[in-house]
């Protein structure tokens, strides 16, 4: 049938997603969470989550230009809201640049946290970019089986 | 839907308070947990949302909310408006932990905190501070599925109505009925509404016998009394629920019931001591010195000054100071509570007791607690006496005060018992009466209010005393709006102007309303007392020989015993000798006498002794002698709770916790100003 292909190649999509260790079982909780007042959940909260997370992304930037010194338990506090945020919508290899993050931060490491974050920002970048392709091949693809989870 | 759990939702009764679920109150628990009101809060939105929607998977009611100020005064408008808290532990506006109590010590509902912390310590946090569970985000729909459990086990084991409990309280609830009509504050509105919808839920529980929808013991202010003078007499240490049950002897309260209330007055007090710390320091010179209370050195010179002063009648002041010396000397009694803050609760039972049996009781031995919060005097009988003698006055008052000190619950009931207003009009002729050696040895106890501040909510003796003073409000300090009795003075405590002025502790008159949850509703008796002593110096030698407090209070007020539990009301009356006018100072000020006492502040001694004293004219000395001693206390308690002030409101307050108001003041207790709490 063709409305198979496309949902396989949104299952191929999403299965691949897991397999890089971008998305976690999170992820997985928050499709089964689609219903039909929210057919597309999942994209609503992802929206949200990199919408509301750029202004902490920009706390957080700004906090470590104010070098000399930094101010090792603002960015802790700061990252410890964005590593929530991250973390609630599955979103793994940001999760863990969040931890070195802040273990960067507990150590006083100025150095490592401006490298991680440098780390962190990339791959919240490229999360993006493919989640959005994600939904959009969903999208089109219809209302998809929810909750597939990956192998 | 509505669970109706006891939320007295179903019932009739036009409480106000989450009458808005009101619903059959039967129909709940077919559906259950489905319906489950729960309020959620996250600064974080993508988190907000995410739970919103898995808990509405769940079935429940789901309420979001950003801050946690936003949550609190929705809990607060809609008292039975939800069955749980789901709160983040890092929030921007306020900590997390602070909104969990404050919402425990309120609205007493189940709070589950969450986070994507799951470091023990912060778990530890979390269950100290009282949490019933502790969620780590992010978190999953299976972890929300089972929380309703949370509500069912706080209903079965804290609300449930015992049969006996639930007549007293409604009794108690219609006595503060009639007193809330006094009281303007919206504590008392809460208090009513509360009581109503108890009352109802009484009357529902009976029947239901559904475990969800037991309805919620209401510890009304005797009942809180009854539970402070159990505590009291077997220590706050040795205080198990079992044993507190059984010296209680209420039927149908049961075992899980006094033990939530026991974690709760445990959590009050560990607030409070870190408040009381600083009075207990204070007392302690004053009481250590004397083990017997050093009372003795105030009790008795009180007593005598009182006498002296030929205010105080002759036998009374024997009474007085036999009860004060006896106690005094004997003194320990007082002394005691200050070591312990948290003994405070006991203290104020003993104290109470004192108020009661005023001199008399005085004599028998208990260290005038009533300032010292002596918990281990007071015995039941001892408030009974009080009872008894509260009608005497004076001496009651004293007492009463002193274990008024306890938490505001106490105070709440000794409110109840004494007639709030009564403290000094009633008892009036009693409290001139009563010697003010009464209040003196509750100079000792002062110090215990201190200590008793924390937790003292003897109840029972608060009320005693207080029955003449207004006991309700000395008690808690808290409705001194109540002022009843107060009035009598200048410092017209239960409404108590003065306690509103100390209402560095604000708690007096919000919190007893508010079912001062932390002592914060004792106003700060310092103020109360400053003030008084001006116009009380007349009054107070007679009077307050021992309440220092009184002084502030005089008029009824109890004493803004800072100590919200802290018998205030001993507060009031003792030194209260205004209290004559107000009568209920007197009163109250025994009862509040410990809350007095904690309130260190004015009462100084000599006020809170003279709590239940007879309006003589002791002369302030008296309570100046205290006070001088109590200062140091004072300033920390500057609760006095005056308990004239609806104490009952306080107790009320502090007992319907939804309705606490203080939340603020929760823990306004002596140190804690009610201020302190950022809500």
């Amino acid at each position: 049938m063709e409305r198979s292909q496309p949902r396989r190649q949104v299952a191929a999509m999403k299965q691949s997603l897991f397999d890089q260790g971008l998305l976690d079982e999170q992820f997985i909780q928050l499709e089964e969470l689609s219903d039909d007042a929210n057919p597309n959940f999942v994209e609503e909260i992802v929206t949200l989550y990199y919408r509301d997370s750029s202004r902490l992304i920009s706390s957080i930037e700004q906090a470590l230009k104010e070098r000399h010194p930094l101010d090792f338990n603002k960015l802790d506090t700061l990252m410890h809201q964005f590593k929530g945020s991250s973390s609630s919508i599955g979103a793994k290899k940001v999760k863990a640049e969040c931890t070195l993050f802040r273990e960067y931060c507990r150590t006083g490491n100025a150095e490592g946290c401006m490298k991680t974050f440098q780390q962190l920002k990339k791959e919240y970048a490229s999360l993006r970019k493919k989640l959005e392709a994600y939904f959009q091949l969903a999208r089109q693809t219809g209302p998809m089986e929810t909750a597939c989870r990956p192998k | 839907m509505n669970l109706s759990h006891c939320k007295g939702s179903t019932m009739s009764t036009p409480s106000s308070s989450g009458s808005h679920l009101r619903s059959t109150g039967d129909a709940v628990s077919d559906q259950f947990p489905a319906g489950l009101r729960v309020l959620v809060v996250d600064d974080d939105p993508t988190c907000l949302m995410i739970l919103e929607k898995m808990l509405k998977a769940c079935l429940y009611e789901v309420t979001k909310c950003k801050r946690a100020e936003v949550a609190l005064s929705l809990l607060r408008e809609n008292k039975n408006g939800f069955d749980i808290v789901i709160s983040d532990v890092h929030m921007p506006d306020m900590d997390g932990f602070k909104l969990l109590e404050h919402i425990g010590l309120e609205m007493d509902l189940p709070v589950i905190m969450m986070s994507a912390d799951d470091g023990k310590h912060v778990v530890m946090k979390g269950v100290t501070h009282g949490a019933c569970d502790y969620l780590i985000k992010p978190v999953r729909i299976e972890a929300l599925k089972n929380i309703w459990q949370h509500v069912v086990r706080k209903r079965k084991t804290g609300w449930r109505d015992p049969e006996q409990s639930g007549s007293i309280d409604e009794g108690d609830r219609q006595q503060k009925a009639s007193d809330d009509a006094d009281y303007s504050s919206s504590a008392n509105e809460g208090k009513c509404s509360k009581k109503r919808r108890d009352e109802e839920e009484d009357a529902d529980e009976r029947d239901d016998s559904s475990t969800l929808k037991k309805p919620r013991v209401v510890w009304s202010v005797e009942l809180h009394q009854q539970f402070m003078a159990a505590v009291n007499q077997l220590g706050i240490d040795k205080a198990v629920p079992k044993k507190i049950l059984e010296l209680m002897n209420v039927p149908g309260l049961t075992r899980e019931n006094v033990a939530s209330h026991l974690q709760k007055y445990r959590l009050y007090l560990r607030r409070l001591s870190g408040v009381s710390q600083q009075q207990n320091n204070l007392n302690n010179p004053f009481m250590n010195p004397d083990p017997t209370f050093g009372s003795t050195s105030i009790n008795g010179i009180d007593l005598q000054a009182l006498s002296v002063a030929g205010q105080l009648p002759a036998q009374s002041l024997a009474k007085l100071q036999a009860a004060g010396l006896g106690r005094s000397t004997a003194k320990p009694v007082m002394s005691m509570p200050l070591v312990e803050q948290r003994n405070l609760f006991s203290f104020e039972s003993p104290r109470l007791r004192f108020g009661e049996g005023q001199m008399q009781h005085l004599n028998t031995n208990k260290p005038m607690n009533l300032l010292h919060g002596i918990p281990t005097n007071m015995e039941p009988k001892q408030l009974a006496n009080l009872h008894q003698s509260a009608q005497s006055l004076g001496n009651l008052n004293m007492r009463v005060n002193a274990s008024v000190a306890q938490r505001s619950p106490l105070l709440m009931q000794m409110g109840q018992s004494q007639p709030r207003g009564q403290i000094v009009g009633e008892n009036g002729s009693h409290v001139n009466q009563l010697p003010t050696s009464l209040l003196q040895p509750s100079v000792p106890n002062r110090i215990s209010n201190g200590v008793i501040r924390n937790g003292i909510a003897s109840t029972s003796n608060i009320n005693p005393a207080y029955n003449q003073v207004p006991q309700s409000s000395s008690f808690m300090n808290f409705p001194m709006n109540q002022t009843n009795e107060m009035s009598a003075r200048s410092f017209p405590l239960g409404s108590n102007p003065g306690i509103s002025n100390i209402t560095t502790k604000g708690m007096l008159q919000e919190e007893v309303t508010s079912g001062i949850k932390g002592s914060s509703g004792f106003v700060p008796s310092y103020d109360i007392f400053n003030e008084l002593q001006p116009q009380k110096s007349n009054d107070w030698d007679l009077r307050n020989a021992g309440l220092t407090y009184d002084a502030t209070q005089h008029s009824n007020h109890v004493q803004g015993n800072i100590d919200v539990s802290v018998s205030p009301s001993v507060l009031v009356h003792p030194g209260f000798s205004s209290m004559q006018q107000t009568g209920q100072n007197r009163d109250t000020t025994s009862s509040m006498g410990k809350a007095v006492f904690s309130m260190g502040e004015g009462m100084d001694q000599g006020n809170l002794q003279s709590i239940s004293q007879p309006q003589n004219p002791l002369h302030i000395d008296h309570s100046v002698r205290v006070k001088s001693e109590r200062v140091p206390d004072a300033s920390s308690q500057t609760n006095f709770f005056p308990e004239q002030y609806g104490q009952e409101d306080l107790m009320s307050a502090l007992l319907k916790q939804e309705g606490i108001g203080l939340a603020e003041n929760e823990f306004d207790f002596d140190g804690y100003s009610l201020d302190n709490i950022p809500v």
